[in-house]
């Protein structure tokens, strides 16, 4: 028994959708087969809130009497684009002040979001039509035209395990890696994860509505660095990093319980972002997928402290243990992703459908099929 | 001896005259050294409290005894629970075992009494939540 987009939404419409969370229907697949699971469920909400450096925010300022067009711009000290327009702007969420460098993009996307006011200060050379040349005004939501976020890769599926086997501390962007392999770290929700959870993308593409950050969002495109091209275990489930999506959405209608300017030491800003995606279960390979666990997501372990290599493998129920062991080693495990907060995502997305707030949206073109990644090569 | 404490005391328990009665009860002699007590809300305070080694046991039992969190004046960390995400990354750099995350709920938790204050956590938190005790 196949289901249709609309069969499911109908179900949904009418209050009688059977949703559950990835974590859930990974412990009902012990017992029951994807047969069983298709007849019993219609959705399977994924979620993650992790660190995700390729995000950021358009944002639109309005134009002031006398019109400046903005061609330097910075953001409670920050510089952001000023190659948008008369006064667009995009706020990266690594952009920052070298001088600060605790403080950045990420930081006062937050602080929109919590409803704090940001000064804008912004230079242009003056123009017969854009005559100002500097201005300096507070600015906050309510001041703005539009302010939507809008992340060009989120969501990883998969992620290496990093460790360090040098003589000296790495402070990298997956936490502070101690020498001689004394920690490893982890940054995939595992079982949850959205696209663990249906990894060819079939049921994820452009136009799928998702949890961002507190509000609707939307999937707009293959996020960059998308890779179809490694190698998958036998459960199907790509090893290491490989697909990842873009989204964007309403900053008005967000919450920063779900999204974090954060600072990794010595490396720089970075955003957290939750993120959850329901997973209609259209047939019994969509049952299958959503059925993965824990133990059957492999990755690779890299060594930061040694030219990346990859220098084992290990699972998410191992990483979840809390120790590994590599070559003799008994590596102590934390992960850099929340947990908690992926959860509490998947519960708010499954509430929003079981209560009709939410319908699931059919792909309006699917993610590319074979996509390898490429190297930048010097040639100058 | 002379030992110096932190009483972490719960909202419910600042009725009780706790610091006379160790005096009285244990012949403890001690030194309030910083007191931030609210009447209703709780608080902490940093006490010296001199005598020998079983009095001191002793008292501290009975503090303990009386709902209020004892922790030695090693930990000095304050961590800022209601801004944390439960992200797990400080757990890496607390070779201590003080900050742990772990099944079946994800959330950290923080063990003062196994914390050596080594400070590894102020800067592994990517949220800056940890900081060091203005008491320290
Ligand atoms: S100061 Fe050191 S021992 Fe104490 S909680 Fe932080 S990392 Fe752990
Ligand atoms: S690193 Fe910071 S935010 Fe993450 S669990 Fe530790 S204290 Fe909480």
């Amino acid at each position: 028994m196949e289901k249709t987009y609309e069969e499911i939404n109908e179900k949904i419409r009418k209050g009688k959708a059977v949703v559950l969370t990835a974590e859930q229907v990974s412990e009902m697949a012990r017992t029951m087969s994807p047969k069983e699971i298709l007849n019993k469920v219609d959705v399977v909400t994924t979620a993650t809130f992790g660190a995700m450096c390729s995000s950021g925010a358009i944002l639109n300022f309005g134009h002031a009497t006398p019109p400046i067009r903005m061609e330097r711009i910075e953001l409670n000290g920050v510089p952001v684009s000023g190659g948008l327009a008369a006064v667009d702007t995009f706020v990266g969420a690594t952009d920052c002040n070298p001088q600060k460098p605790e403080y950045g993009g990420a930081h006062i996307i937050q602080d929109l979001i919590d409803g704090k006011s940001v000064v804008l200060e912004a230079w242009g050379k003056g123009t017969d039509c854009y005559p100002r040349t500097h201005i300096k005004t507070n600015i906050s939501l309510e001041t703005m035209n539009e302010a939507i976020l809008s992340n060009p890769r989120n969501a990883y599926q998969n992620y290496n395990v990093a460790v360090n086997s040098s003589d000296r501390i790495r402070y990298t962007y997956m936490g502070t890696l101690l020498p001689n392999y004394k920690n490893a770290s982890y940054s995939s929700a595992g079982e949850l994860s959205p696209l663990l959870n249906d990894p060819e993308c079939r049921t994820i593409g452009l136009g799928t509505r998702i949890f961002l950050a507190g509000a609707q969002g939307y999937v707009t495109y293959n996020g960059t660095q998308f890779n179809t091209s490694k190698p998958l275990n036998k459960y199907g489930v790509p090893m290491g990093g490989s697909r990842t999506i873009a989204v964007a959405g309403e900053m008005r209608e967000m919450n920063s319980r779900f999204l974090r300017g954060a600072y990794f030491e010595k490396y720089g800003v970075t955003m957290y972002v939750g993120i959850g995606v329901p997973i209609p279960i259209l047939d019994e390979d969509m049952a299958a997928r959503v059925s993965i666990r824990n133990e059957q997501i492999e990755t690779y372990i890299e060594d930061y402290g040694n030219d990346f290599k990859l220098i084992g493998t290990t699972n998410y129920a191992a990483l979840r243990s809390g120790e590994i062991e590599l070559n003799g080693h008994k590596i102590h495990t934390a992960p850099l992703s929340s947990l908690a907060r992926a959860r509490e995502i998947a519960d708010i997305l499954k509430g929003w459908i079981e209560k009709g707030e939410f319908l699931l949206t059919e792909p309006t073109r699917p993610m590319p099929v074979s996509r390898s990644i490429k190297s930048l090569e010097e040639n100058l | 001896m002379v030992k110096r404490i932190v009483l972490n005391f719960p909202a419910e328990s600042t009725q009780k005259p706790v610091i006379y009665d160790i005096v009285k009860k244990f012949d403890v002699v001690t030194n309030i050294l910083k007191a931030n007590v609210k009447g209703d809300q709780g608080g902490r305070m940093v006490v010296e409290l001199e005598a020998d080694a079983d009095k001191i046991k002793e008292a501290i039992r009975y503090i303990k005894g009386c709902g209020i969190e004892v922790s030695s004046l090693g930990s000095k960390i304050i961590w800022n629970r209601d801004l944390c995400t439960d992200c797990g990354t400080c757990t890496s750099s607390c070779l201590s075992g003080a900050l742990t995350i772990q099944a079946p709920d994800w959330k950290l938790k923080f063990n003062p009494d196994k914390c050596v204050a080594c400070k590894l956590c102020l800067k592994a938190c990517p949220l800056k939540l940890f900081s060091m005790d203005v008491f320290g």
